[in-house]
């Protein structure tokens, strides 16, 4: 059946009023609707009270625990293994190493990786070998015992170094991998990716006005408070179930299958309760360690990352060195943009790709420029796996394109929010890539943003601190790849709502329930929703792209009305009447319109089940199909991605204070104005939105992995790599929540986990630069980057 | 060779437990492997983010920076005692109510330290809530809706 849409929807910008307290919250709707409420989550009470069974709260009988040998060296050959002295310890009871592995290399896009390194290490704290014992400690005593010779090789740490002529090359085998796209690598070069819209040269020549600069910015860790993990089980026939945290099971299934060498049907993946992903439980690669010995030992197996370890073998934001040229005319019109984009991609490709890719595409920013250019690489160095991370390269090319526009408004004389409202991206334009554009508010979201910071009273200048207001815009998408979802009705009325969207703790659980209650004006409490079992939930590509409220939540909506249809059926059979007499009542009831004659749920339930028509139930799903890029208006070459759209748009200001001694930033207060489409579960948004601008605060302030002159990370523990505390957080985010709801989707909703964080970095840098006159270009922008700007000013 | 193993006892959520563990067992080790008591996380196992506080005689602690032999007969609480089986606690619930749990992996830290505060100083102001709360890290929330929660149960007009 069709999709319902709302296209004649009259809502344009809705939530919230503008009477919300502070930091927007609001009270809750009163209308009855299930859409627009905030319920408590789902989970709350069982996180509140320490019920709530995370990766390393699972306990099985006769589990073993695992350990991981990894590299001490950041590129090495691998010249053999001694294990018969780990063998002898008791209580080992399987080890792996590189040398058991036969089959093919898994991996994302370039099949490049092993779940322990094959023939080479190429990064210090590449799992090298595990071990399954019966406790933790004689795990680890046996990798004590274990020894492995290595040749040491010449190490790549840089950008520059991977580029050098002569440099050593990490994957002498590259040619040879399985590739699903094709992305032009050679020698260290993992891929290549171009869109190019307009004549670039002919446009600058025109401009009356043109600035140039170069950004740089750091690898940043996800750190979820919980670590990866898993519990890997094996039944007698060898079949495995994995208990992971994750971000989609049809992945982690997949991919352990793949490396296992396993068909699908014999390995499954339960999604426990996440701490928190962020991208950084995108891609599976230790899962496959654990199901591996449990395969091998025939016992449980848990695998839970120390949290060293997490930050040695997972993976991290790709460092990345951004040159941008932007030119105008005098009236402010920006007629042309150059990117080259060169992402640091570590020691495997993981999302290397696609991040480079949606970095590009990212690059023009919320903007109408008519000539744009935009080319980049991302490069194997000798260093951890760069990946998925919140935001997915936006962040990187924001930074550079948000500041380059302060700095064009510096040289045109013109306001910076003017400059951004004359060029804003207005509904039916096209994105860059050419696809075109429903819905977009991101002027409304920057005068949103702007005239919430001029009518805040204003905070006490203090001695010896400069204050400065910086903005930065943004857009992102959220529709991307497959979903499905799938509904019953019970015997009771009651509805079993089932999808593969794992909830990383922003609430999808919860969202989904809404979308489905409101859909069948049903309470809550009578929706059941099932958790993600690659046994019985429909498939859903991943929790990821800021794509579950849109592509998961319009499954379930479109599924919802299914079923709602086919109890119509019973219902009109039930009363003997027209399906067109009838309509849906509060509480899981169908009935005669205005009239007293009605169904329930219940009767329904009993009768499809028991009597005629059989069980009712519904699915749904679908691949992203929105437009593709557009051929006519860009020269698209390897994007890797086939589409990907609905785009949503937000803007941030902050008020920062900088110390004029030690070059110390303070972000005193935050504005964040962001287009949800429409707000399924108000509270969610913000939390989004404000947990995303701190997120982004320490990408922008204090966040920065370290590896020394011989590739070890040094920044491995929370004392060494600080991520934002409560203190170092503004005590006044105001998110402000804006709907613009998308026709697309039956309720209108967009995403919103990915572009909170997106425009905090530049907005912060403009910040700085508007206290004290001179821009930062590396991030963090740490006391010591600020002194010096303000050194070379001077 | 494994570690000797050292009986002992623990005072827990009010019930005496038998313990036999090494002595270099951590508290949280003790709690969440040899008690069953998994509400209390290991977030850093460095005393850094908090994910793992308890009480130990009333006063805040670190269960991961504790060995589970000096605790001696001090009573510990952990999330697990902090209500009745059945209900939440009024710090609990104000968190659900405020929309400030996310992914919850920090939340049972955030309840510890918040109940000690409001048990210590019920009426705090938003800066004191805002320094006793900053031991404890949280990666989804931005705090905002955390400190709004704790606001609320303080009945201060700012809330």
């Amino acid at each position: 059946m069709p999709e319902s849409t709302n296209k004649g929807s009259s809502i344009r910008t809705s939530a919230p009023q503008p009477d919300a307290g502070a930091n927007g919250t609001r009270p809750p709707r009163r209308d009855g609707s299930a859409i627009g409420a905030s319920p408590p989550r789902l989970d709350a009470a069982d996180k509140a009270s320490g019920r709530a069974r995370y990766a390393d709260d699972i306990r099985l009988p006769g589990m073993l625990h695992a350990a991981l040998l990894t590299s001490p060296h950041a590129h090495a050959r691998i010249l053999g293994y001694r294990l018969d002295a780990a063998r002898a310890i008791p209580g080992v009871k399987a080890i792996v190493t590189g040398a058991d592995l036969t089959g093919p290399r898994a991996g994302g896009i370039i099949k490049d990786e092993a779940m322990v390194a094959r023939g080479k290490v190429r990064y210090v704290g590449e799992p090298v070998a595990a071990v399954a014992a019966t406790d933790m400690a004689t795990a680890e005593r046996a990798l004590a015992a274990i020894e492995v010779d290595y040749e040491p090789l010449p190490a790549v740490l840089t950008i520059d170094g991977a580029l050098a002529d002569g440099a050593p090359i990490l994957h002498e085998e590259f040619a040879s991998y399985v590739k699903t796209i094709d992305g032009g690598g050679h020698g260290n070069v993992v891929f290549e990716s171009s869109v190019i819209e307009g004549d670039v040269d002919a446009a600058f020549a025109r401009c009356d006005a043109v600035v140039e600069g170069t950004w740089e910015t750091q690898a940043q860790h996800h750190v979820y408070m919980e670590t990866n993990g898993c519990v890997a089980d094996v039944d007698a026939a060898g079949r495995i179930t994995l208990h992971v945290t994750c971000q989609s099971v049809a992945h982690v299934q997949q991919r352990v299958a793949e490396e296992l060498g396993e068909p699908m049907a014999r390995v499954r993946a339960i999604a426990t309760k996440v701490g928190g992903g962020f991208g950084g439980k995108h891609a599976s690669n230790i899962h496959s360690i654990a199901a591996w010995l449990a395969r091998a030992a025939r016992r449980p197996v848990k695998l839970v990352l120390s949290r060293t370890q997490d930050f040695e073998v997972q993976r991290c934001r790709h460092p990345a060195r951004i040159w941008m040229r932007t030119g105008a005319l005098a009236d402010g019109t920006i007629l042309a943009r150059d990117v080259r984009i060169v992402t640091d991609g570590g020691a495997y490709a993981d999302e290397s790709p696609p991040v480079l890719a949606f970095a590009l595409l990212m690059s023009r920013g919320p903007y109408r420029i008519p000539n744009v250019r935009a080319t980049g690489c991302a490069v194997y160095t000798n260093k951890l796996r760069s990946g998925s991370y919140r935001g997915f390269g936006n962040p990187q090319a924001s930074f550079a394109g948000e500041s380059q526009i302060d700095d064009l408004a510096v040289r045109l004389g013109i306001d910076p929010v003017t400059l951004r409202l004359q060029n804003a991206m207005r509904p039916g334009d096209t994105a860059f890539g050419g696809q075109p554009v429903a819905s977009c508010i991101v002027a409304e979201c920057l005068e949103r943003v702007r005239d919430a910071q001029r009518a805040a009273p204003p905070l006490p200048a203090r001695e010896g601190r400069r204050r400065g207001v910086g903005y930065a815009v943004m857009s992102h998408v959220s529709g991307l790849m497959g979903t499905a979802a799938a509904l019953q009705l019970r015997s009771d009325g009651s509805v079993g709502l089932s999808t593969g969207c794992v909830d990383l703790g922003q609430g999808a659980d919860t969202t989904m329930v809404q979308i489905c209650a409101d859909a069948l004006k049903l309470p809550m409490e009578r929706i059941s929703y099932a958790p993600q079992d690659s046994d019985a939930s429909p498939y859903n590509w991943k929790t990821a792209g800021s794509r579950s409220t849109y592509m998961t939540g319009r499954a379930v909506a479109v599924a919802t009305v299914e079923m709602r249809a086919k109890m119509f059926d019973h219902a009109a059979e039930l009363i003997e009447c027209s399906t067109a007499d009838l309509e849906l009542k509060p509480g899981g009831v169908i009935g005669v319109k205005g009239a007293p004659m009605d169904v329930t749920f219940k009767q329904i339930a009993l009768r499809s089940l028991f009597q005629s028509g059989g069980p009712i139930a519904a699915t749904h799903g679908f691949v992203f199909d929105g437009p593709g890029f557009d051929p006519k208006r860009a020269a698209v070459n390897r994007l890797a991605f086939h589409n990907l759209g609905v785009y949503t748009f937000g803007a941030h200001c902050v008020e920062v204070d900088v110390d004029e001694g030690t070059g110390a930033v303070e972000v005193r207060r935050a504005w964040c104005a962001h287009d949800v489409g429409r707000a399924i579960n108000p509270a969610s948004c913000e939390s989004q939105i404000q947990g995303g601008f701190v997120q982004g605060l320490g990408y922008a302030l204090t966040e920065a992995m370290h590896w020394n002159a011989e590739g070890w990370l040094t920044t491995v523990t929370l004392a060494d790599y600080k991520i934002p505390g409560l203190l170092d957080a503004p005590p006044e985010i105001h998110a402000i929540v804006l709907e613009d709801p998308d026709p697309s989707h039956p309720v209108g909703a967009k995403g919103i986990g990915e572009p909170s964080l997106v425009g905090v970095a530049p907005a912060i840098a403009n910040a700085i630069r508007d206290a004290i006159g001179a821009r930062v270009h590396t991030l963090p922008m740490t006391p010591e980057r600020v002194l010096t700007a303000m050194d070379l000013l001077s | 060779m494994t570690a000797p193993r050292h009986h002992s006892t623990l005072v827990v959520n009010g019930e005496t437990r038998d313990v036999l563990a090494p002595v270099s067992a951590t508290l949280l080790e003790v709690v969440r492997d040899q008690l069953d008591l998994c509400g209390t996380k290991r977030g850093c196992n460095h005393g850094v983010c908090g994910a793992c506080t308890v009480l130990v005689d009333g006063r805040l602690a670190r269960a991961c920076l504790m060995l589970a032999v000096d605790v001696g007969d001090r009573p510990v609480t952990t999330i697990e005692g902090i209500a009745d089986e059945r209900g939440l606690s009024r710090v609990q619930q104000a968190l659900v109510d405020a929309g400030a749990i996310q992914c919850g992996f920090c939340t049972p830290g955030f309840v510890m330290a918040l109940t000690a505060l409001l048990d210590a100083n019920p009426h705090p102001s938003r800066d004191e809530v805002r320094s006793a709360l900053s031991g404890n890290l949280c990666r989804c929330s931005g705090y905002i809706k955390i400190v709004d929660a704790a606001m609320r149960l303080a009945g201060s007009p700012d809330a």
